[in-house]
């Protein structure tokens, strides 16, 4: 264990590189470039608001800026989730030619598949905060859990991206699965809409990890309320677990990368 | 021996599956249902063995050869030496930074331009990125590739990628290094360099582990080579020896037994010292030696030889027949030597010999042997080219017109 941490510590800088080109690539001749960190959960932002207007329609409701701020800080956390997750899966396929040919600490992949989506992540909060602060979202000592939940939902989506990276390698439907899977779960996941909507059946929705954190989030920067702390929790102690299977069973089975490819 | 172990295999074994692997959850169904109901072939008759109870031993600053047919477990050696792997059983221990050269350039991205492509594979090869920064403008020198670091490396030819790909790996310093066949990267020039580099890294007390079908580079760079056959050790000790080891095999693996009533019993390539040799200086004399047999008389036989570069291009060809020795005759009791000197005016490389016998008036073959002994050449002077001519060089003044003086160099 010490001795895991010591060479991927030591490696640093291969996670900095990895990274650091996952980055680039994506954006090297695209004409927007960094812009697609912004566009992507804007459209995720745009199609909530869609939704909420809707829900509005026929509640018979006005839609408040209140509403706006809600969504949009659901969807951006969301959309860094499903897009970590996409890319963490991908991760060691993608580089198939490394994983066969040189010497490694493989989790650099996936780590470095989530480290560079957080950094788009980073630069679509900054716009938000901006969209926030023009809509008039309040400030409040709640904004303090942020940065607690932010880390839960990494540490969720590392804990799954190094799990289904390692699955992907096995079995290739893996990666279907994985696709099929995240179009679906904004159904269960309280993204465009508040757990409350779903009444007796909000346990079964925030049972998601993803859920707490999205509907704390809203919480605490559009409503300026405390998170749910018991479902906060929860959320925590399965992120946890899921990291320590995931990095556990991707260590496990590490030696038969080479030869499963 | 005293002198420290850097890398130790101890019994190594490699085990794959033949046959399926579950590649999608549709496979894997069915082959679960197929292996409970007792249907699928027993569990040992997939196996194969690439590896079988391996074990050496190298020592600090020793240059190691692996040499061996393919499908010898040459690539898996390699990739348990380098971690890629584990084996199935039996253990490998390394002492101190080991880097491998499997591939030139892994991890380059066509998109990414030359500089960032050296920062990003230097980091892959175990480079920090304060290490790459001090090496970069050595490395870049190092490749020829100055004026293109700039441009996205997709815009490269092959030969530039692999250039490069060479100089960030040729740029780690690792403690023992391990490479496989990269030094056949780029043209004659850059070879040259990367031969000239590797020579350099083995002197400086790092401990190498050549990994390659190249018996010529190998027989240069390493002092021990281990002959990998059918995944065991076939031969190990000083590289001369195993490479003729080899080569023996090689041969006796060609020769399809003697079909005519005479046949080429043996062949024999030796210094002027009488000792077999497969590398030589450029200008030696070696002597060929070539042994007879018949099982019937067979009368007016003439031995032919003839040396052929890697490329099979024909370099030099004779016959005692037409060297005005004659013809000769051979009976069963009375095995017959033939001897061809040779001084070998020949440009660096590796060289085959072959050797026929024949009889001119029926225009009868009756054994040929190719290749019947492989030599490689080293030369002092960098000269290009199937043939030494040993130039000596003047250098001229502005006005004055002289000639060169006229001889061989030393």
């Amino acid at each position: 264990m010490i001795g895991w941490l010591r060479e991927l510590y030591r490696r640093r800088d291969l996670f900095y590189m990895i990274t650091w080109r996952e980055i680039v690539i994506r954006y090297k001749q695209s004409v927007m470039g960094f812009l697609w960190a912004i566009l992507m959960p804007l459209l995720i932002v745009g199609a909530g608001i869609v939704v909420r207007a809707a829900f509005a329609y026929v509640a018979g409701t006005k839609l408040v800026t209140s509403d706006l701020a809600d969504v949009s800080v659901r969807s951006v956390p969301w959309a860094f989730f499903v897009a970590a997750t996409r890319f963490a899966t991908n991760s060691l396929i993608g580089n198939v030619s490394l994983v066969q040919k040189i010497y490694m600490p493989r989790e650099i992949f996936p780590l470095a598949a989530v480290a560079s989506n957080f950094v788009d992540f980073l630069v679509a909060s900054a716009a938000l905060t901006v969209f926030l602060a023009v809509v008039g979202t309040g400030v409040s000592v709640q904004l303090l859990w942020v940065p607690v939940l932010v880390l839960i939902l990494v540490i969720f989506t590392i804990g799954l991206g190094t799990l289904l990276a390692a699955a992907s390698l096995f079995f290739r439907d893996v990666k279907y699965l994985v696709e099929v899977f995240l179009t679906f779960a904004i159904f269960v996941t309280p993204v465009f809409f508040s757990a409350d909507i779903f009444a007796r059946f909000r346990t079964f929705l925030l049972l998601n990890p993803v859920s707490p954190v999205l509907e704390g989030l809203a919480q605490t920067i559009a409503h300026q309320q405390p998170p749910p702390m018991y479902w906060v929790g929860y959320s925590a102690a399965v992120s946890v677990a899921v990291l320590v299977t995931g990095l556990l069973v991707f260590k496990r089975l590490e030696p038969y990368f080479a030869e499963s490819i | 021996m005293a002198a420290e172990i850097t890398l130790a295999m101890r019994n190594v074994s490699k085990r794959f599956k033949k046959g399926e692997m579950y590649d999608s959850l549709r496979d894997l169904v069915p082959g679960l249902a197929r292996r409970l109901l007792g249907k699928a072939p027993a569990r040992e008759s997939r196996d194969f063995w690439a590896l079988r109870d391996v074990s050496f031993e190298i020592t600090r600053g020793e240059a190691v050869g692996i040499v061996g047919n393919n499908g010898a477990g040459k690539s898996t050696i390699l990739k348990i030496l380098s971690g890629i792997m584990k084996p199935t059983s039996g253990t490998m221990t390394v002492a101190g930074r080991l880097s491998a050269l499997i591939e030139v350039g892994a991890g380059f991205h066509p998109d990414l331009t030359g500089r960032e492509n050296v920062y990003l594979n230097g980091a892959i090869l175990g480079m920090s990125r304060a290490e790459v920064k001090r090496k970069f403008d050595e490395i870049v020198e190092f490749s020829g590739l100055t004026e293109f670091i700039d441009t996205p490396v997709k815009r490269y030819s092959s030969g530039m990628f692999a250039r490069l790909g060479f100089s960030v790996a040729a740029h780690v310093d690792p403690d023992v290094l391990i490479v496989d066949e990269v030094l056949s990267v780029g043209d004659y020039v850059f070879q040259q360099k990367c031969a000239e580099r590797m020579t350099q890294v083995v002197s400086a007390g790092a401990t190498v582990v050549f990994v390659s079908h190249n018996l010529h580079a190998v027989s240069d760079l390493c002092t021990r080579t281990v002959w990998l056959h059918q995944g065991q050790v076939a031969g190990i000790g000083p590289t001369a020896d195993v490479i003729r080891a080899y080569l023996d095999r090689a041969r006796e693996g060609v020769k399809d037994g003697p079909t005519e009533d005479a046949y080429i019993a043996d062949v024999k390539l030796k210094q002027r010292d009488g000792t077999e040799t497969v590398a030589v200086e450029a200008g030696d004399t070696v002597t060929v030696e070539v042994l007879v047999r018949a099982r019937q008389k067979c009368e007016r036989l003439s031995v032919g030889v003839q040396v052929y570069d890697d490329s099979s291009y024909n370099v030099f060809n004779t016959s005692t027949e037409r060297l005005g020795s004659g013809s000769f005759t051979v009976t069963p009791d009375q095995p017959f030597y033939t001897t061809f000197e040779l001084q070998l005016h020949l440009g660096a490389g590796t060289y085959l010999l072959g050797v026929n016998l024949h009889r001119y008036d029926v225009q009868k073959q009756y054994d040929h042997r190719f290749p019947a002994a492989t030599f490689f050449v080293k030369n002092q002077q960098d000269v290009r080219g199937a043939a030494n001519l040993y130039p000596r060089v003047a250098a001229f003044g502005p006005a004055t017109v002289r000639t060169p003086s006229v001889g061989a160099a030393k």
